[in-house]
């Protein structure tokens, strides 16, 4: 039996009832990494040696039963933007290049609580900013599915990671889509909890208003499962919503019927692929026939959304990125001598390209004079899109619409042309501004066999409502259950 | 005078937390280097701040206490700039919604009192501490130590409101003593705990307009300020009169010349481009804080000064120097409360006390003798028991060994001589043993009356009554 | 609005990024390209609207002032490019 193709809820049973160990899996994952690996070049950094001793322990507890929990001997991958206490963590940033954290973050260290063996690190755009892992200072990831395409981005290395089984599930961050366009790329479940569900301490910053880590599964089940392991409120995060977790699993298989979904009509548009459009709307069928009530909705500020958010997340960026200056950690480089010097070598040669032009246009955005134009303005749009969820959820319970308006592209394709890789995001960036909790499940493929996803959309802390929509669409259909061959 | 000056303050207070205002690094003075921080201050990837609740008790204190509106919902906002100081390239801070605003401070003067307004105080974290090298081979680099980065500050910024240095130099003092009498901030300027920055601008008398203004830095006593503030003023009318203008510019005061000089040539305007943090969301403090608060707050140096003035008829210099600090005025008080003699207490509080803790550089918390020990060496005097010379010899004993005063009077056998027998007899032995002193007063030298005294005193080791001294020797030399 | 070459010299500079001449040429013609976009912001009116800068509607968590361990010097220095007496070395502040 090839343990990696289980899912965690699989395996997890099968470590329960001993009828493998979890060094038998990490093992399993670690042969397949080596074998897979170079042609998918998901991890910036593999920790075998630690994995099998994390393995090794979880094997104690399980073989006395003692203390099982969850995740208990679960191999899994976090996505590199992740502080791990003593594993180096670059953020896919030659600036990071050999930067060890002295602390956990906290969704790691309850990885770690919950009994998970983490196998290693997952590439990304380098510091989340991007939609195709191709901006990564580590080498660009390939989609398992095809491999001249991008596999998405941000998390496009744990997405890459989850299709191409090289680990069982892995946590990604979203802060505009960066979870669940590459869960969409590479026909596999990503989901961004509400804003504030999830502590973002340890986890890199990029834009904070609007960052939150979420899981990369291969199914519902287990993106349930390691959301309720991730959840709640943590004392070293101000922004992390105090409010219980519920148990994610528990109502996950209680169906659909009579659940209005709400179809926005400005997230089926002109230029949209139309095997895409063709398999969201199938998937809408589905949901028609599983018992739940279709509702048009309107979410008027859509349009906007990208311009809202290039303007408030590059702003966050430009001051969240001050802290990269060669002075007490990092890459220095240090040339004539002269401290500003120091600063200026060292941005430039540690930042790639996309990071300079984020920096560039959120330090603009904010530079007096321009800060009403721009900044301003644009948190103002942002509360029109928050409020036009806000009309559309007293019509209905949750949203349905595509998770990205085409599938992977090409590699190379977009990059000479931020302006259009920013458009990528289209569908996805408007949960972000209104920190609303969605997913991308897998609902068919391309005729030329690419993976296309359907994104959920819920209200402000109803996870439970948006994975139990999920599971049911997913249980009807078989997508989910298909794997890349590679 | 064609011109006067126009003054605003900027004072930053360093609050007496025991940890960072973000995290839970401990705030201790003096530690070695980079021995206080953690990755939250040191500003590594992925951190994120965590307010510390009793930094905005205090603020919210210094706020009440000079009469403060404070606002409801306050942000914090981030000032971006680079400095190897900052670990995060932003120092968190306050801006366009701050904790508190439209306060004011009354100080005294010389010509009276006069009422000083306060913009706003807010909350923000303090930047460490750039070190330089000492030989010319370090010429080359700076050390940073951030044991100070993150520490819990306030900053008050005043209206215009002052117009001399004398003014400036009042408002500095009262604001301290608050601080200190609030126990919120240790006020020493040398560590830096309290830090003064001043804006100065000058226009001829009657004009409304302000002057162009410069900021001036680096002032670390109050004398600097004063000498600071002087400089300025008389540099930019210089230039005004010598048909020069006046630069916006930071100037840094230098002690050791007494000049002020421009800090930066060439560095760009600075533009710190304030946002809203989004890693602390709004600070809500509820009217119910507030007014939990308020109760808290002790009664303030200028009350106080008034008070011990009508309630002990005591001089305003005496009310003064009791009322410098909090201890000092309680330790006078309860002195007070036992000999029910304002005046002499304050004396003895204010002579003897002070002048042997000042001698050993002492507290008066860690006075040994208690308020009660004061009272009794007063109440010895009052009753006669010993005289205001030997009480001063008692009550340095007193301080020395902390033994009780009536202790010491007997085993030294200091009990004052008050018996007539016995000081007839020693008057008379003196007037034998001198009979040319006697003769020459006598005959009308009355100066050598104080010679007489002082042979008794003499022969009794101070221990003489004055009193009956005075009154037998007069009897007995006539005259 | 459109960002002149000159915007970007000056914005790179409070950046502190070394842009060279063919970048500065590259992120003029891009970061225009971009404002162009985001100018379709203009087209709404927001007057009276508030800006949202937080999703989650709550006041700021506070803690209590309690000391909690730092880290020993030895790993608050560990990932320094250059540390020495105890501290992070820089190179001084030339204008």
């Amino acid at each position: 039996m090839d343990l990696t193709s289980l899912t965690i809820h699989e395996l997890r049973e099968m470590l329960r009832k001993k009828e493998v160990s979890s060094v038998e899996a990490a093992k399993a994952y670690l042969k397949r990494i080596e074998a897979v690996e170079p042609k998918v070049r998901a991890f910036v950094t593999v920790a075998p040696e630690e994995a099998l001793k994390e393995a090794a322990a979880a094997d104690a507890r399980l073989s006395k039963s003692d203390n099982v929990t969850p995740l208990t001997g679960v191999p899994v991958a976090v996505k590199d933007i992740f502080c791990t206490k003593g594993l180096r963590t670059t953020c896919s940033s030659k600036i990071l290049e050999k930067f060890v954290p002295p602390y956990d973050s906290t969704v790691v260290r309850k990885l770690r609580e919950a009994g998970a063996v983490i196998l290693g690190k997952n590439n990304m755009d380098e510091f989340a900013m991007g939609s195709s892992t191709e901006n990564s200072a580590f080498g660009k990831t390939l989609n398992p599915w095809a491999l001249d395409r991008v596999p998405g981005g941000s998390s496009g290395g744990s997405a890459a990671a989850v299709a191409a089984s090289l680990c069982a599930a892995s946590l990604g961050t979203d802060t505009g889509g960066s979870i669940r366009q590459p869960a969409s790329c590479c026909g596999i479940v990503g989901m961004k909890p509400t804003y504030g569900r999830v502590s973002r301490f340890g986890m890199i910053a990029f834009a904070s208003s609007l960052d939150q880590a979420g899981p990369l599964t291969k199914d519902v089940e287990d993106a349930a499962i390691l959301l309720g392991a991730i959840s709640g409120r943590d004392d070293l995060d101000s922004t992390s919503i105090d409010a219980p977790v519920p148990d994610y699993t528990a109502r996950l298989k209680t169906g659909v019927k009579g659940l209005k979904v709400g179809i926005p009509r400005e997230y089926f548009i002109e230029g949209m692929d139309p095997d895409v459009d063709a398999a969201v709307k199938k998937a809408l069928d589905t949901l028609k026939a599983l018992g739940a009530e279709l509702v048009e909705i309107t979410l008027p500020h859509t349009q906007y959304a990208v311009a809202v958010y290039y303007l408030v997340a590059t702003a966050e960026a430009s001051s969240n990125l001050a802290r990269y200056d060669g002075v007490r950690f990092g890459l220095r480089v240090n040339k004539t001598g002269g401290l500003l010097d120091m600063y200026k070598k060292t941005r430039d040669e540690g930042f790639g390209p996309e990071v300079k032009r984020r920096i560039m246009l959120g330090t603009y955005s904010l530079s007096a004079g321009y800060y009403d134009a721009y900044y301003k303005k644009a948190s103002q749009v942002r509360t029109l899109v928050k409020n036009d969820f806000e009309a559309a959820f007293t019509k209905c319970d949750v949203i349905a619409t595509p998770t990205a308006p085409t599938p992977a592209f090409k590699i190379g394709e977009k990059v000479e042309d931020p302006l259009t890789m920013y458009l990528s995001d289209i569908f996805t960036i408007s949960c972000n501004l209104a920190g609303l909790p969605g997913i991308s499940v897998p609902c068919g493929f391309t005729t030329g066999g690419l993976p296309i996803g359907l994104q959920i959309l819920g209200k402000s802390l109803d996870e439970d409502t948006v994975l139990r929509s999920a599971y049911a669409y997913e249980q009807a259909t078989e997508w989910h259950k298909r794997r890349p061959a590679l | 005078m064609k011109y006067e000056a126009v003054i605003g303050l900027e004072v930053h207070a360093q609050l007496l937390t025991s940890s960072k205002l973000f995290c839970g690094c401990s705030t201790k003075f003096g530690s070695e280097p980079n021995t206080q921080v953690d990755p939250v201050c040191l500003g590594l990837p992925g951190v994120l701040p965590v307010l510390n609740r009793k930094a905005v008790e205090y603020a919210v204190k210094m706020a009440l206490a000079t009469d403060c509106t404070v606002n409801n919902r306050s942000i914090f906002a981030r000032k971006n700039y680079f400095y190897p100081d900052l670990p995060k390239g932003y120092q968190i801070s306050q801006y366009t919604e701050p904790l508190a605003e439209h306060g004011w401070l009354d100080i005294d003067l010389e010509a009276g009192r006069k009422r000083i307004g306060i913009t706003r105080i807010h909350m923000e974290e303090d930047a460490g501490k750039l070190l330089h090298g000492e030989g010319p081979e370090d010429d080359a680099f700076s050390f940073v130590d951030l044991n100070r980065a993150g520490v819990p500050l306030i900053e008050i910024v005043s209206e215009p409101d002052m117009r001399t240095s004398e003014e400036a130099q009042a408002y500095l003092r009262a604001l301290r003593d608050i601080l200190v009498y609030l126990g919120i901030c240790s006020g020493n300027m040398e560590e830096g705990s309290f830090r003064c920055d001043a804006n100065v601008s000058v226009r001829l008398v009657g004009a409304e307009k302000l002057g162009t203004k410069a900021e001036l830095k680096n002032m670390n006593s109050f004398k600097f300020v004063k000498e600071a503030i002087d400089y300025e003023i008389q540099r930019q009318i210089d230039l005004v009169e010598s048909g020069g203008k006046v630069v916006q510019e930071t100037r840094l005061f230098d002690s050791s010349k007494g000049i002020t000089a421009s800090m930066r040539s060439k560095e760009e305007a600075h533009d710190y481009r304030y946002f809203p943090d989004p890693d602390l969301l709004p600070l809500l403090v509820e009217d119910s804080l507030v007014e939990g608060i308020r109760p808290t707050l002790p009664e303030l140096p200028q009350a106080k000064r008034e008070r011990f003035t009508t309630q002990y008829g005591i001089p305003a210099y005496d009310a003064g120097v009791l009322t410098s600090s909090r201890d000092l005025a309680d330790y006078y008080e309860a002195a007070v409360k036992e000999t029910g003699e304002p005046k002499v207490s304050s004396n003895w509080v204010m002579g003897e006390v002070l002048r042997l803790l000042k001698e050993d550089n002492r507290d008066i918390k860690d006075c040994p003798v208690s308020p009660k020990g004061v009272a009794e060496i007063i109440k010895l005097v009052k009753g006669g028991q010993i005289s205001g010379k030997i009480a001063k010899e008692v009550f340095e004993e007193m301080y020395r060994t902390g033994k009780p005063a009536a202790g010491i009077v007997q085993a030294k056998g200091l009990t004052q001589i008050s018996g007539e027998d016995e000081l007839a007899r020693i008057v008379d032995d003196i007037i034998k043993a001198n009979p040319d002193n006697v003769e020459r007063y006598r005959s009308g030298k009355a100066t050598l009356f104080g010679f007489f005294v002082g042979e008794a005193m003499k022969a009794t080791k101070g221990k003489a009554n004055p009193q009956v001294i005075n009154r037998l020797l007069k009897e007995k030399l006539g005259g | 609005m459109s960002i002149t070459k000159k915007d970007v010299i000056k914005v790179a500079d409070l950046a502190r990024l070394a842009l060279t001449e063919n970048e500065t040429e590259i992120y003029t013609t891009q970061l225009t390209r971009i404002l162009g976009y985001v100018e379709k912001l203009s087209e709404l009116d927001t007057t009276g609207v508030e800006p949202t800068t937080y999703t989650v509607p709550l006041k700021t968590a506070l803690r209590e002032d309690r000391v909690r361990e730092s880290l020993p010097r030895e790993e608050a220095l560990k990932n320094a490019p250059e540390a020495e007496r105890g501290c992070f070395k820089v190179p001084q502040i030339i204008e």
